[in-house]
């Protein structure tokens, strides 16, 4: 029985976890806000550790290339191409072939079955053939007895390219019409007719760069022959299923040859959505042409050279506003770089256009969205998926109209907030239903002071020649959904075994976002028994079916209500079991604290269970839901695409150094809605892990190609993520207390992406603290804010810069 | 092949392992040869640390040795640099029942996991500070945990939970290393030392230069933290490679005279140490000098040796007018750091040599600059905390004063490479008269660089603002830096002007000049409340 449960719903909150055993030392540093006691059971709403925390602090978690090898594994590195654009003319492997080893090498004529890949738009090739496309690009694999001996091969495969003219820049893309998809429009009213009607009018450009996924664990795969030309894959992937395609494609053969497995991945952010898929199918295609397992495993550098980021932005745009800073016009043109093919392009930039106007509504409006074809890696998923790149646009946009008028920016923000029961329907006519933003929004400005803080920035600033403070809150409204309305659905099977013990399988994948702690937790609830005695099962395409990528936020709200579902099937399967026995109804049964409890008889969940069994009563079952109320036209861009909104808004304080353009966090205080939330710590963990990975985004994590298109932050030598010194210890998070108002499981709200975009109010309060140096002058800041684009902010220009 | 043994302690056994090539790493090592998986590669660099372990070494007086215990990264140190050592995984810490040591458990109980694959680095890292600081009775503030950590990168949790964790190891019941056996076992090992062909470590000065002449193709290393990313990134294999780490009198700290001799093996955590017990104000740039496991294994003579325009000790070494003494088997030569270098990654060491003293002068105290200008208060100003004691020109008297300061930017501000390093070390006489400037710089040629001429454009001027700005004209004009990843030629040359306008600016006592020492401006009420 579970004794910490209701301990830990009324108090302790986020910041502890419930320790395993009952009387073991709470450690409980109380940094972050309590959380509310939620009407849920014992195992929901309780700050549970992570389920495979225990084993990761041991060392014990397993990750593919800790899987012990099958005898006989060959080990596989990729040759890469050194030139942007180019034709691809010969590939001269003698040198290679010769080394000690060496086994072989796959090349494009080695696929049995479709030599592209079986994306969406099906432009990208399983190897470089012809043409290659960007520096990195992935020309064929060698194939060895140990790693390096495959990497010291590969790199000796004599490849010859005639170069062509390389387009490296979405502008030069754009001015090219260079794209992987048609543009596409969203437009309200009548943008040009209210431009010209408004009192004030801005106009601007803005580039914003990408983003690394840096997941700690780098790409890997491992494919192992089985009898009968069936093929099982381990893969480091957030979407098994589509891996599982995409090798039975390549391999010419039906899904059902192919079973891939994830048990966890040491990171995803997104770069393991489609990207994962490739490893899979290089892998696959050497044990196919050998006849033995291969394990691929991308070094560092050649991961960051190979794998697509999340897409560079680059903006120009007009707006018109009222005197109080109320826009009342809004053209914007996205020029999206998606590299050289579509891969998730288009989606990524279909969000991108949904969430330009964050938390605003945009009354007259048009926005132009390009997808830029370069020459660069096939950008991708990443955690926020375009919403970012369209949030960030009408920050930047409020931010200069406050500066402009002279007004303090969060009012700007205020007027603009999406009404109630007018202006409330968006650019892509989604009736925002269940808004939030005003109430959240006055209840941060006052917890975090953000007024006297102003003020006392602007007081000290007068008085610094050198560092300058700044401080802002944004917002951020985040559709929840796959824009993709077929993605939404899932599965997943719950099995209760005779002794009483519960194992769950679903579709999802657990990349270290908790998905399977939440979904245990759900699963116990639902069967009335603890925690402890569910164990979730690796995902794998052979138990559950068809399953979506775990992406867009979504993996709680689709897996665990069809866990929750199959759970439910067996609690109905054993409430009419006791029923019979006791003569009473179905619904006078009650499963809690592991026992069975009609009216007349408390038995324990496992009698019921043994005995149920004995009466030949199922004990297992499936579980199946799809997202109800979502339609949307994909080519408008028009309906509802989303089942409801999360919520959130963060206010940020930041010092900046006019001689240097080194920057600092001082402090942040977010205000976050996750609903009902299933697990406080877990969520709490999104919420901080997002929004430092969003600071990252905007601060020092800046992709340099260099003028040949090779990528030379290729490492974490080169490329800084957010280390323990960027983190303020003033960082507190608060959770909204109002549950979803849609019926979602537990009546909480998805989590993992939305808090990333809290991450631009460090961006706004670093441009605050450029216009104090401009003393209060106009802020041109592209993205990230890297000490260099800081001073060049600070300073107009760089001599030569 | 005969001689390639390593032998080491792990879990209280002997480990002895035959047949192990030169330049395999200790990852490699680990998850290929031991099974023991739980160690994670997340870069082969050096840089993301989730392939932190700790080592167990011998130190202090043969008749009363105690265990030091260092975090290093298993991906680029050479497996053979572990012989005689002992060594924990992240697999050695649970008890016999699997109870989880307090690093574990503190990670567990915070939430300081989520994907996984960094934790058993930082779980490491936290079993080095537990070793290091909670064993001894010290506590682990924040601060303390935000420096020691910042060699481990996690992309998930956002790090407050593991510097919570990092904070309350010392809350929970405490489990202790057994260092008396460990010890006996590590003499034992010491003394077996064992004769290995293709890793040449001999233990004394006299054996390495011997080994240096008769072997003067062997690839040196000092601590490895560059030279395994050849083997790492670059695939390079080593016929033999001669570690000097293991030279005695090069692992010493002392003082000749009026200048600290720091042995070229000493780790760049323990020379640092010594420059900072010297110069407090070097603290911030100390801990700032890349992560704490590789200032762990990196050594000082290492990153002098390894020529690199971007390293950081060297401009803060030849501001400090150190010198540097090769040896042979021939006899020693003492020259400027500076005179090292001959270009990019190219030094005067002739091949039978071995770099083995840096030799520092030691400060002497004297008054930092007297605070100056409107609004400064009576408390001491932001500056003057910084400020440095330099020891007195010869020909300032009495009443001069001088300053040190060390600027390094980067895009991040911990464990990064600078774009620019400017470290400025001036002393002034008791009229305001430049007595005595050296400048080191990096990141702005293809050698770290003394700015000769701007120092001698200011040696015997008042220092005055026109002064200053006439320096850091001449600055931007002696040096012609490059373009790359790290920043704009034209940032860098920007930025080494503008760090002589702050080096002015420190001079005359100005507020609020130093970003790390900005605090957020919060209401008492703000601030202590946790909701």
């Amino acid at each position: 029985m579970n004794m910490r449960a209701t301990e830990f719903t009324s108090a302790t909150g986020g910041g502890p976890a419930g320790p395993a055993d009952a009387g073991e030392r709470n450690l409980a540093p109380a940094t972050q806000s309590p959380h509310r006691a939620t009407s849920g059971g014992p195992a929901c709403g309780v700050p549970r550790p992570h389920e495979s925390a225990r084993a990761q602090v041991a060392g014990s978690a397993t990750y593919v290339d800790d899987i012990p090898e099958v005898k006989g594994t060959l080990h596989a590195a990729p040759i890469l191409s050194t030139v942007a654009h180019g034709r691809l003319l010969a590939v001269d492997a003698s040198a290679a072939l010769a080394m000690a080893g060496v086994r072989g090498v796959v090349l494009a004529d080695d696929i049995p079955g479709d030599p592209v890949l079986a994306t969406f738009v099906h432009d990208e090739p399983v190897f470089a053939r012809e043409t290659v496309n960007h520096v990195g690009q992935v020309i064929g694999i060698v194939v060895a007895d140990s790693v390096m001996q495959a990497r010291r091969a590969a790199r000796q495969v004599q490849v010859q390219i005639e170069p062509l003219p390389a387009v490296l820049s979405p502008r030069e893309a754009h001015a090219a019409q260079s794209y992987v998809l048609p543009p596409v429009t969203v437009r309200r009213g009548e943008p040009e007719a209210a431009l010209a009607r408004s009192a004030h009018r801005l106009s601007g450009q803005l580039e914003v760069g990408g983003q690394e996924h840096f997941y700690l664990e780098g790409q890997v795969a491992y494919a192992l022959p089985l009898e009968q030309d069936q093929w099982y894959i381990h893969s480091s992937t957030q979407h098994p299923g589509e891996v599982q395609h995409w090798v039975a494609h390549a391999l010419g053969l039906e899904n059902n040859a192919v079973t891939v497995e994830c048990r966890r991945m040491g990171g995803g952010f997104g770069g393991k959505e489609t990207q994962a898929g490739h490893m899979a199918v290089w892998a696959a295609l050497a044990a196919r042409k050998f006849g033995r397992p291969v394990k691929l495993r991308l070094d560092r550098d050649d991961d960051f050279l190979i794998t697509g980021k999340r897409h560079p932005f680059a903006y120009d745009w007009e707006v018109g506003f009222d005197d109080a800073g109320l826009v009342t016009a809004l053209k914007l043109t996205m020029l999206a770089n998606c590299g050289f093919s579509a891969d998730l392009s288009g989606p990524v930039a279909d969000r991108a256009v949904f969430h330009v106007d964050n938390a605003y509504f945009l009354s007259d409006v048009e926005i132009a969205s390009y997808r830029c074809k370069t020459n660069v890696q096939s950008h991708t998923a990443f955690r926020g998926f375009g919403g970012p790149q369209g949030v960030i646009a009408i920050e930047a946009i409020l931010g200069d109209i406050a500066r402009h008028l002279g007004l303090d920016p969060f009012d700007v923000r205020m007027r603009n907030l999406y009404g109630i029961e007018e202006r409330n329907v968006t650019h892509y006519r989604m009736k925002v239903e269940d808004n939030i933003l005003h109430p959240l929004l006055a209840k941060l400005e006052q917890t975090s002071q953000y007024r006297q803080r102003r003020a006392a920035i602007a007081a000290w600033n007068a008085n610094s020649p050198v560092i300058k403070r700044g401080i802002a809150v944004t917002p951020v409204k985040f559709g929840i959904s796959f824009t993709a309305t077929f993605f939404n659905q899932a599965g997943a099977l719950v099995h209760v075994f005779t002794d009483g013990s519960v194992q769950v399988n679903h579709g999802g994948t657990e990349m270290g976002q908790g998905l399977h702690t939440k979904i245990m937790q759900l699963v116990a609830d639902e069967l009335g028994v603890p925690f402890e005695r569910v164990r979730v099962t690796p995902t794998e395409t052979g138990k559950v079916p068809n399953a979506s990528a775990t992406a867009a936020s979504s993996g709680t709200d689709l897996n665990g209500r069809a866990a929750q579902f199959a759970a439910r099937n067996i609690r109905d399967n054993l409430a009419a079991f006791v029923c019979g026995l006791d003569g009473c109804g179905a619904g006078a049964v009650t499963f809690r604290g592991g026992e069975v409890i009609t009216p007349s008889t408390t038995r324990s969940f496992d009698e019921v269970v043994k005995a149920a069994y004995a009466n030949r009563i199922q004990l297992w079952s499936d579980g199946f839901y799809r997202t109800p109320k979502i339609h949307y036209d994909k080519t408008t861009l028009t309906g509802r695409p989303f089942y409801y909104f999360a919520y959130g808004a963060a206010c940020s304080e930041v010092a900046i150094d006019t001689l240097t353009g080194e920057s600092r966090v001082l402090a942040i205080d977010i205000l976050h809605d996750v609903g009902t939330s299933i697990n406080p710590a877990i969520d709490i963990g999104q919420i901080e892990g997002g929004f430092i990975q969003g600071v990252g985004w905007l601060t020092t994590e800046q992709l340099v190609w260099n003028g040949e298109g090779l990528l030379t932050t290729h490492a974490p030598s080169t490329y800084k993520i957010p280390a323990t010194g960027d983190v303020p210890e003033h960082f507190r998070i608060e959770l909204w207390p109002e549950p979803n108002p849609e019926d979602n499981v537990f009546r909480s709200k998805a989590v993992g992406e939305p808090p990333f975009m809290l991450a631009i109010s460090v961006w706004e309060a670093l441009r605050e603290a450029a216009s104090a140096a401009l003393a209060g002058g106009a802020v041109r800041m592209d993205a990230p804010a890297t000490p260099e684009n800081v001073l060049r902010a600070v300073t107009g220009s760089l001599p030569g810069g | 092949m005969e001689g390639r043994t390593i032998r080491f302690i792990r879990r209280g056994e002997l480990v002895a392992l035959s047949n192990v090539p030169p330049t395999r790493t200790l990852l490699e090592l680990l998850r290929e040869d031991l099974a023991a998986t739980g160690t994670k590669e997340g870069c082969g660099e050096g840089d993301c640390g989730a392939c932190t372990v700790v080592l167990g070494e011998l130190e202090g007086p043969g008749d009363a040795p105690r265990i030091r215990y260092r975090a290093i990264n298993a991906c680029i140190r050479l497996a053979h640099s572990i012989d005689g050592l002992a060594l924990w995984t992240v697999e050695d810490l649970a008890g016999p029942q699997g109870e989880l040591h307090p690093a574990q458990e503190a990670m567990v109980q915070c939430h300081g996991s989520q994907c996984g694959f960094c934790t058993p680095g930082f779980v490491m890292s936290l079993f080095g500070m537990y070793q290091n600081h909670v064993a001894r009775g010290n506590p682990v503030t924040r601060e303390l945990a935000q420096q020691e950590l910042s060699g481990n990168l996690c992309r998930c949790t956002g790090y407050r939970p593991i510097l919570d964790a990092a904070q309350a190891m010392a809350q929970l019941p405490a489990v202790a290393v057994d260092e008396v056996a460990l010890v006996a076992q590590l003499q034992l090992l010491q003394r077996e030392a064992s004769s290995n062909v293709c890793y040449l470590a001999p233990a004394s000065l006299d054996g390495l230069l011997a080994a240096r002449a008769r072997h003067p193709h062997a690839q040196l290393v000092a601590g490895c933290t560059d030279v395994g990313l050849w083997v790492t990134k670059m695939h390079r294999e080593f016929a033999q490679v001669l570690d000097v780490t293991r030279a005695a009198e090069l692992r010493r700290v002392d003082t000749q005279g009026d200048r600290l001799r720091i042995g070229a093996a000493v780790t760049l955590a323990d020379a640092f140490d010594a420059l900072v017990a010297e110069r407090p104000e070097l603290a911030t740039f100390a801990a700032r000098f890349a992560g704490l496991p590789v200032r762990n294994s990196g050594t000082l003579g290492g990153n002098i040796a390894n020529g690199s325009p971007i390293g950081d000790s060297m401009p803060l070494l030849i501001a400090l007018r150190a010198t540097i003494v090769l040896a042979s088997t021939r006899g020693e030569r003492e020259l400027p750091l500076e005179d090292f270098y001959a270009g990019y990654r190219q030094t005067v060491l002739a091949p039978d040599e071995v770099l083995v003293w840096i030799k520092v002068p030691l400060a002497s105290p004297l008054p930092s600059p007297p605070p100056r200008g409107e609004g400064v208060t009576s408390s001491p100003s932001p500056a003057a905390v910084g400020a440095t004691v330099v020891a007195p020109s010869p020909a300032g008297g009495g009443s001069g004063w001088g300053l040190l300061r060390a600027y390094k930017i980067s895009k991040r501000y911990d464990d990064d490479i600078s774009a620019v390093c400017l470290v400025i070390e001036m002393r002034l006489d008791g009229r305001g008269v430049v007595a005595d400037i050296s400048i080191g710089a990096g990141g702005v040629a293809a050698t770290p660089a003394r700015a000769r001429r701007t120092e001698d454009l200011l040696r015997g001027q008042p220092w005055t603002e026109n002064a200053a700005q006439q320096a850091a004209t001449m600055l931007r004009q002696e040096f012609q830096p490059i373009s790359d990843m790290r920043a704009s030629a034209a940032y860098r040359s920007q930025v080494l002007g503008n760090l002589v306008r702050r080096f002015w600016l420190e001079t005359q006592g100005t507020e609020h000049i130093n970003l790390e020492r900005v605090i957020p401006e919060l209401a008492p009420q703000a601030a202590g409340s946790a909701a």
